[in-house]
């Protein structure tokens, strides 16, 4: 694929897969709702993430109607929405965390806020916050030309889906929009945990990553290290986030710390 | 070319103006693709309008009177008020009139498993009978604030064989009831059809729901001439998704001459923060998959609605809706909480119809103003539904029995 409707695909996000790669593992981009368990907790949150060597951390606005979540990310989303937290705080946030740290981040939104906000200021706004790229669940592919076209010329990344259901052509044709990196939506469903990963998940990962100019991550519905440790084989990165909001919500930073541990240990390939 | 069948219109972007769309996640693109297809197949066959034809005829009943109700007339300031009587439809509102629709497209597809939302019920009733006639899994996803209040239908519902599954979280009315649907079908999305209630939702729902909603106004603007030789002076109709307003709206968007009025609901008042009247307070936004109207805060939360009438209590509404407002070709009112229960009862004494709450507030709205179009000529109100279903909740509040 050398075709593609943006610049160039492989920006800073990008290379933070690359590099994971070149040491032999997949990026582990954990997945935290933005207020949650509390506003006063989310810095903590971040800190913690990045000191247990997240390569990419994907931040949740937290939205009133989350219709591609599963019952742990609404809850924690009304949660936080009740304790007031919104873009605009978000945004804040996320500026005192890159004050600190350099760990790349997307934020994770549906349409509404950012339309609220105004999309042109969001762009700004969250560039200037430090954020990398942004993940609109809302926002498929060809859905606005125009809003997308004013994604692809800021300096975020607009990171693309790709779900199970998604026909090959259009794959291609995501694929080639597609900045940053690649998320594939592991399994026909909303977000959560699961018992077990799909049969083929790993030959469609990789028909994915055949047509893709970016890096390709896995997620919805990786619920542990095993999980993690299966689908880094196949991935360029692991997105783990109801399970991470999970135990947060169980006992806070100090559960979460080693559940993340866990995760980024499994990162590894073999020869890695 | 059937003579039931639609106008065939240019292809649709699925955009009305700058609203509608298909804002969804990726997951629904591939069914909403093969909706789009099957609906432009079915649209384009003679024998899909026949059938659904035959349906309204002799299982609906239609086509629905148009009636001349001269004693709430007299007390709409002298206007001449003709009911578009879709509360005389079997089950007892104009949604059975898309649900048949869709049903039949979802045998096309092959896909025997069927989900809808529901607020009132009257939806949620129209489905489970569309799937008990044709033998579908029916599953119905309702606010458990409404399961309570519209306790009739949910045992309709399960007389008819839906499973009617309560949704208990964010505000437990017909928006989060939506929510829940949606997530059904991402997750479902193989075998199984979303019937949408109402003209809200991604392309195609807001112009294929139009399409067989549309059947209102094209009778009530073929019976408004055979009985006055003119086309009416106004056509009035309660929104809260808006399909019954578009529904009888949309034969007569090329009629100049014709005033649209959509009546909103003002619950408490709209200085109170507690209503529906999503056109009137609200501001563009994108809610379950189209961008229109929306109630929502600063922070870009929607905003819980609020109505007396559960059908109406949604902060979202059609996108067509939306534009018509802002090329200025309908206008859009509203009526409180106390207006349209003034209504209900005054339609129930003066012509011996008992009005769904939401059709009560076009009623409310035709009482309130009607001396505007005293000298103008007449004016068509779309009856949505009838008010059985409303009866016990009202004698509750109203303290009468």
């Amino acid at each position: 694929m050398s075709a593609t409707t943006s610049s160039e695909p492989r920006t800073a996000l990008a290379r933070v897969f690359d590099a994971c790669a070149a040491g032999g593992r997949a990026a582990l981009v954990p997945y935290v709702t933005a207020g949650h368990p509390s506003p006063a907790d989310t810095p903590a949150v971040l800190r913690m993430l990045a000191e247990e060597g997240a390569d990419v951390i994907e931040i949740g606005v937290p939205f009133s109607d989350p219709l591609a979540d599963g019952p742990v990310i609404q809850r924690s989303s009304f949660e936080a929405i009740g304790q007031g937290a919104d873009l605009r705080w978000v945004l804040r946030t996320l500026a005192d965390f890159r004050r600190e740290h350099d760990t790349a981040v997307v934020l994770f939104s549906y349409l509404n806020p950012i339309l609220r906000h105004g999309l042109d200021r969001f762009l700004d706004d969250a560039s200037e916050a430090g954020a990398q790229g942004v993940l609109v669940t809302d926002l498929p592919v060809g859905s606005d030309p125009e809003t997308e076209r004013r994604f692809d010329d800021s300096a975020l990344d607009l990171i693309r889906l790709v779900a199970p259901t998604t026909l090959p052509a259009r794959v291609a044709r995501i694929a080639a929009a597609s900045r940053g990196f690649l998320y594939y939506v592991s399994r026909t469903g909303v977000t959560g945990t699961q018992a077990e990963l799909r049969e083929g998940l790993a030959r469609q990962v990789e028909a994915v990553r055949a047509v893709s100019p970016v890096p390709v991550a896995v997620g919805f519905g990786i619920s542990d290290a095993a999980q993690a440790a299966t689908v880094a084989q196949v991935a360029d990165g692991v997105v783990v986030g109801s399970a991470l909001v999970q135990a947060l919500a169980r006992g806070g930073v100090d559960e979460a710390r080693p559940f993340v541990r866990g995760l980024r240990a499994a990162m590894a390939r073999p020869g890695g | 070319m059937s003579l039931f069948a639609p106008a065939p219109a240019a292809v649709h972007d699925g955009r009305f103006g700058p609203y509608g769309g298909r804002f969804v996640p990726e997951t629904l693109i591939t069914a909403l693709d093969e909706l789009v297809q099957v609906y432009a197949d079915a649209a384009a066959d003679e024998a899909f309008w026949d059938e659904l034809e035959a349906l309204r005829c002799d299982f609906v009943g239609r086509p629905t009177p148009l009636y001349l109700a001269s004693r709430l007339g007299a007390e709409a300031g002298g206007a001449r008020v003709y009911l578009k009587r879709e509360d005389l439809n079997h089950t007892g509102a104009h949604k059975i009139n898309n649900a048949l629709g869709q049903v039949l497209l979802a045998r096309r597809m092959g896909k025997r498993r069927i989900i809808a939302e529901t607020g009132a019920g009257q939806h949620g009733v129209a489905t489970a009978t569309a799937c008990a006639l044709f033998g579908l899994q029916c599953i119905v996803y309702m606010g458990e604030e409404d399961v309570r209040r519209q306790a009739l239908n949910v045992y309709r519902m399960n007389l008819l064989g839906a499973e009617v599954r309560p949704v208990s979280s964010g505000t437990r009315t017909l928006k989060d009831a939506t929510n829940e649907a949606i997530r059904d079908w991402v997750t479902n999305v193989a075998d199984t059809h979303y019937i949408i209630g109402s003209v809200v939702g991604p392309d195609p729902y807001p112009r294929m729901v139009r399409d067989f909603q549309a059947i209102i106004g094209r009778e009530a603007r073929r019976q408004v001439l055979e009985k006055e030789g003119r086309l009416p002076a106004a056509v009035i109709a309660c929104v809260g998704g808006g399909s019954n307003a578009i529904g009888i709206f949309h034969p007569f968007v090329g009629d100049a001459e014709v005033a649209l009025v959509g009546v909103e609901a003002a619950g408490e008042g709209l200085d109170s923060g507690r209503h529906a009247a999503t056109l009137t307070a609200g501001k563009p936004g994108v809610l379950h998959g189209c961008l229109s109207y929306l109630l929502q805060d600063e922070g870009g939360q929607v905003a819980p609605a609020h109505s007396i009438s559960a059908g109406l209590d949604y902060p979202g509404v059609g996108p067509e809706h939306a534009w018509l407002r802002d090329e200025g070709r309908a206008e859009y009112a509203s009526v409180t909480d106390a207006e349209a229960l003034d209504a209900f009862a005054r339609l129930a004494r003066l012509e011996g119809i008992i009005p769904a709450l939401e059709s009560a507030h076009a009623i409310a709205y035709v009482l309130r103003e009607g001396a505007r179009w005293r000298d103008a000529g007449p004016v068509v109100v779309c009856l949505s539904g009838r008010g059985d279903k409303d009866v016990a909740q009202v004698a509750e509040m109203t303290g009468g029995a």
